[in-house]
């Protein structure tokens, strides 16, 4: 029987190694995929909870199943969709500008 | 009596193919943390998406996994994989950290994972029995197409005005100066 630990420790698993590939690279483009592996943790434990933490209430009295968790991660895709295509476009740009998409050249706004 | 149902076949082979998804997820996730060069990092980040599709699909999410395959396997990645490709003259250049901040961030990286799973083993909240999972099936499309919009038919619309904003916003920044305008 597979239980909603097992997504969490997997989400967790996933999330530590996003966070990690943030703190660890200093690609640009390998910040932005730690990025995902972060995004993509939240969404594994959205869609657990939805079918595991659910009353099922609904169902018994012949309703339909809550698909709240569902919207949620379907937004989290869109929105990160839209960030990695932002995020490209920064990096684009800084590429043109410095010729390099390491991340310690980015000192532009620097105090 | 002996009469097997579907079920009776299915139940058994459910956690196996858990485990394999996990261990797809897992291996690939960290190859993306261990991995120097950028183009493998991308190649892991791929497993780790494709992984995530498929518990998407073992825990009846089936439209959720089919976008996750169109949306991040054929979209996002291939963005990131042509953001690679110009923006490195050598796509196997490695760009090196101080052994001390890499340790720092793996470190990091593990105190993140180890209060999660910490609090997974302490929460308690309300779950369904075996019962009520088994009778929850499939979350129907026309349910999520219904609930879209309806409940949530504003956060529908703002994204829609996102998706049209991050379009334009990408074209014109993506679209590319001319040297004397960057002030070189």
């Amino acid at each position: 029987m597979i239980t909603l630990e097992h997504f969490m420790v997997l989400s967790a698993i996933v999330f530590g190694c996003g966070v990690a590939t943030i703190l660890t690279k200093r690609n640009a483009i390998a910040v932005l995929i730690g990025i995902e592996l972060v995004l993509n943790a939240a969404n594994i434990n959205l869609v657990a909870f939805n079918r595991y933490s659910w009353s099922g209430e609904a169902v018994s009295a012949g309703g339909e199943p809550a698909v709240e968790g569902i919207m949620f991660a379907l937004f989290i895709i869109v929105v990160a969709a839209a960030e990695a295509a932002i995020a490209l476009g920064i990096i684009l740009n800084f590429y043109n500008m410095h010729s390099t998409v390491d991340i310690e050249r980015a000192n532009l706004m620097k105090g | 009596m002996l009469s097997l149902t579907q079920q009776d076949i299915v139940q058994p082979i459910q956690p196996m193919l858990f485990y394999a998804f996990a261990a797809i997820i897992c291996i690939s996730a960290i190859g993306v943390l261990l991995s120097k060069q950028i183009v493998r990092m991308a190649l892991y980040l791929l497993g780790t998406l494709a992984g995530v599709a498929g518990l998407y699909f073992f825990l009846h999410a089936e439209l959720l996994g089919a976008i996750q395959l169109i949306v991040y396997a054929g979209g996002t990645l291939v963005l990131i994989i042509f953001g690679i490709m110009l923006t490195t003259k050598n796509p196997w250049a490695r760009l090196q950290i101080s052994a001390f901040e890499r340790n720092l961030g793996i470190e990091i990286g593990l105190a993140a994972f180890a209060v999660m799973a910490w609090i997974a083993f302490q929460w308690t909240g309300g779950r369904m029995d075996e019962q009520a999972l088994a009778q929850v099936t499939e979350y129907p499309v026309a349910t999520i197409g219904r609930v879209l919009l309806s409940k949530y038919l504003i956060p529908f619309e703002v994204v829609g005005v996102l998706l049209l904003v991050v379009m334009i916003a990408a074209a014109y920044m993506a679209k590319g100066r001319r040297a004397e305008e960057i002030g070189r």
